[in-house]
């Protein structure tokens, strides 16, 4: 691929240029403290506030600046990165309307605990608190949506302030961290030397990463004595590293598990003991397992009420085993039997050992196999018309599953997520927790620039895709091979799909019709686009997509009343699951 | 499980947005707050907050959680769970002609609260203590007239040496 990362020099080469102190501007100060911290991407969009900043990286080429069309582009694509790198994404958004457009990115990368530092610049410190032009208190505005945030007063705290950010965003439950520089703090000079900073001193910042060894006793015991056990893996297996020892987890016990929706790829879904997904549109099985369980073990989920359904009434047969990062999440929802508070791959590498097969449930593994071969996911496929659910399993058996998969948020996230089958960790990119519509395509690009040997595919609705098809430039100028699909149904998919089963068909403003012609939409931007209405068409028009270097939209026509399921309503059980048509 | 009121110490850095934090944090969690009272702690740069909270046991143990993961809290104790102090201070401007004051004085007195100043027509009584002899302090004054009430909230330390 072509997208040009700037030849980066090592942390340590850096530090030996910058060793001698240097009195330097605030904005320098920021810029060589990311590449100390090991940015090699930045995804951001200047103006007034952060001019000094933007001055700075005139002609600087230690990491790469992405200019994007929008700010919530930027931090989107911040998050994708974070989230196929395990890095921290960085943005840069000027003061006032800069910063509050990336509001909706910092609160989807907290909902799922995704590292991000966020730069804002803000008006002049004389200035703050008088209304002045591009003025908004953004530490007040994002204080409930993020992990901690910084209003830098003096240049002087800005070596310390930036390696606290990185820090806490990407130790403990990882979430984004938002420093704010006002325009003379960018400015001002000071002596800045990269040793300056060595550690971190958070008194009221210390994860607990190492469990208590007495509650992983009553996890084996209860391993041992449990005759239908599983476990759900969620977001955190990934976000620890933890996926080889979940793996082994299973292996030597060869308990049952199913994935949720953030957890996709921290198991591999080829495994005769995946359940797939749980909850709302989670499959037969993972649901029917988790009400009939006798120990349930949650390993770095967090009781999200779509996984759970209706919490009076979750898992009632089961005991519960909690490990989580989080202490807060331990009992917030699911009151625990077993909570353990810890780093999932330290929970996992300290309990390998002392695990073995779970000797009493082999009449529960014969009853999950037989529902898994009795209830798969389905749907009706069709000789006439494209099915979402035919062209999801398309790409996923042209791609072998090897693919980074991004997507928006909707029945095609739905699918995806159903028909997509993962081996990789890191390769799922979705707004699980927030549901941001406009995530699916920037997010690509950034998991793009984290991986550019991989093969990223950016799966969208046509509802999600006009939210930032701005972003269509940056992968022209910048050649960003993504394949972005569009599966264009022509409606607003899921919240029509309520209406049509709990609304009484009442289709309010759910029909997008008015929205533009996908591929002209990416030749005006210089991307090459394709379209299909039939398998045959689908099936060329993605080759052509794979075979050709660079980004593509594929656009997939699909009719409007395809439905996910199976779907869990509100309000019921997750073994309450609506089938479809049978 | 049954709704108590709880009184919790909350140690934090003393810096610009602190009080926004946790205050935040109780309003978005929907928890409620009876009072906050914040103050310098022994520690130079750390402010102790004590807030009075209702809840039942499961929300005060999310509270204590959620108030951990804010990066500026240091340490959160709940109070009520050993032996503690817990005072406030009142100021009630009750109305006082010349005629009624040395009835008025006789309540005070007996409160062991202080008149702290005095108007042509007024009294300006200053009480400290905990909740309830405030409660009963304004319940007293209240047939003279109470023209203001102002109350600090509670602030509260464990007792002993611990």
């Amino acid at each position: 691929m072509s997208a040009q990362t700037p030849e980066v020099r090592s942390t340590e080469e850096l530090r030996e240029k910058w060793k001698n102190p240097e009195v330097i501007s605030g904005s320098e100060v920021l810029l060589r403290s990311l590449v100390l911290e090991g940015v090699d991407t930045v995804f951001g969009y200047p103006g007034g506030a952060v001019l000094y900043i933007y001055d700075a990286l005139h002609g600087f080429d230690d990491f790469k600046h992405i200019l994007t069309r929008h700010e919530q582009g930027a931090i989107h694509a911040a998050d994708g990165y974070a989230r196929a790198s395990g890095k921290p994404g960085v943005c840069i958004a000027t003061s006032g309307p800069g910063a509050t457009n990336l509001v909706t990115g910092i609160a989807t990368a907290f909902m799922d605990s995704v590292p991000l530092v966020v730069i804002t610049g803000n008006v002049f410190s004389s200035l703050i608190g008088t209304d002045a032009f591009q003025e908004a208190d953004i530490t007040g505005i994002t204080m409930p949506i993020t992990k901690h945030s910084y209003l830098v007063r003096d240049v002087e705290d800005l070596p310390r302030i930036i390696h606290e950010a990185f820090h806490i965003a990407n130790t403990g439950r990882k979430g984004p961290v938002l420093i704010d520089i006002p325009k003379d703090v960018s400015a001002a000079k000071t002596l800045f030397t990269p040793v300056q900073y060595q550690g971190v001193n958070l008194r009221g910042y210390n994860p607990r990463t190492v469990p208590n060894k007495l509650q992983l006793d009553k996890l084996i015991r209860a391993i041992s004595a449990a005759e239908r056990p599983i476990i759900i893996a969620g977001g955190g297996v990934i976000y620890s590293g933890a996926h080889e020892a979940m793996t082994e987890f299973v292996k030597r016990t060869e308990i049952p598990i199913t994935t949720t929706l953030l957890g996709l790829g921290c198991f591999p879904s080829a495994e005769d003991l995946w359940m797939g997904m749980p909850g709302m549109h989670g499959t037969y099985t993972a649901n029917n397992a988790i009400q009939q369980c006798d120990l349930l073990i949650n390993i770095g989920a967090r009781f999200d009420d779509r996984v759970t359904g209706k919490l009076d009434g979750f898992a009632p047969k089961a005991k519960i085993v909690h490990i989580d990062i989080d202490p807060a999440e331990i009992g917030k929802n699911v009151t625990p039997d077993i909570p353990i508070v810890g780093d999932v791959k330290t929970v996992l590498e300290m309990l390998l050992p002392d695990l073995t097969r779970a000797a009493n449930a082999d009449a529960w593994r014969t009853q999950i196999a037989q529902w898994k071969q009795e209830k798969p996911l389905r749907y009706n496929d069709s000789d006439t018309e494209l099915k979402p659910q035919w062209v999801i399993e398309m790409i996923n058996d042209t791609t072998k599953g090897e693919a980074i998969v991004t997507t928006d948020v909707g029945q095609h996230q739905m699918w995806a997520a159903q028909y997509y089958k993962f081996n990789h960790p890191r390769s799922w990119i979705t707004s699980g927790g927030l549901g941001t519509m406009g995530f699916g395509f920037p997010s690509a690009i950034g998991a793009q620039m984290a991986q550019p040997d991989r093969l990223v595919v950016s799966i969208n609705g046509d509802g999600g895709m006009q939210m930032c098809s701005q972003e269509l430039a940056i992968c022209a100028i910048n050649n960003i091979p993504v394949k972005i699909v569009v599966i264009n149904n022509q409606v607003l998919g899921m919240v029509r799909q309520w209406q049509n089963l709990i609304y009484e068909k009442r289709y309010s403003y759910t029909d997008l019709a008015g929205s533009p012609d996908f591929v002209k939409l990416a030749e005006a931007y210089g991307v090459k686009g394709l379209r299909a209405t039939n398998k045959e068409e689908a099936g060329a028009a993605w080759k052509e997509a794979l075979e050709t270097p660079g980004p593509v939209l594929v656009e997939f026509v699909v009719p409007k009343d395809e439905n996910v399921y199976p779907m869990v309503t509100q309000g019921s059980t997750i073994d309450q699951m609506l089938m479809g048509d049978e | 499980m049954t709704v108590m009121k709880h009184t919790i110490s909350v140690l934090v850095n003393d810096q610009p947005g602190v009080l926004q934090r946790v205050s935040g944090l109780f309003g978005r969690r929907g928890f409620n707050i009876e009072s906050i009272t914040v103050g310098q702690s022994e520690e130079t740069g750390l402010s102790r907050m004590v807030i009075v909270t209702l809840g039942d046991q499961h929300t005060l143990e999310q509270i204590e959680k959620q108030l951990y993961k804010l990066i500026d809290v240091i340490k959160v104790v709940d109070l009520g769970s050993k032996p503690m102090v817990a005072r406030e201070l009142a100021l009630i401007k009750v109305k006082a002609e010349p005629a009624e004051r040395p009835e008025i004085m006789g309540v005070v007195e007996t409160f062991r609260a202080s008149v702290v100043d005095i108007g042509t027509n007024s009294l300006l009584v200053q009480v400290v203590g905990d909740t309830q002899k405030i409660d009963a302090m304004i319940e007293l004054l209240k047939p003279y007239g109470i023209k203001e009430l102002s109350r600090t909230g509670v602030t509260a330390m464990i007792r002993g040496n611990a």
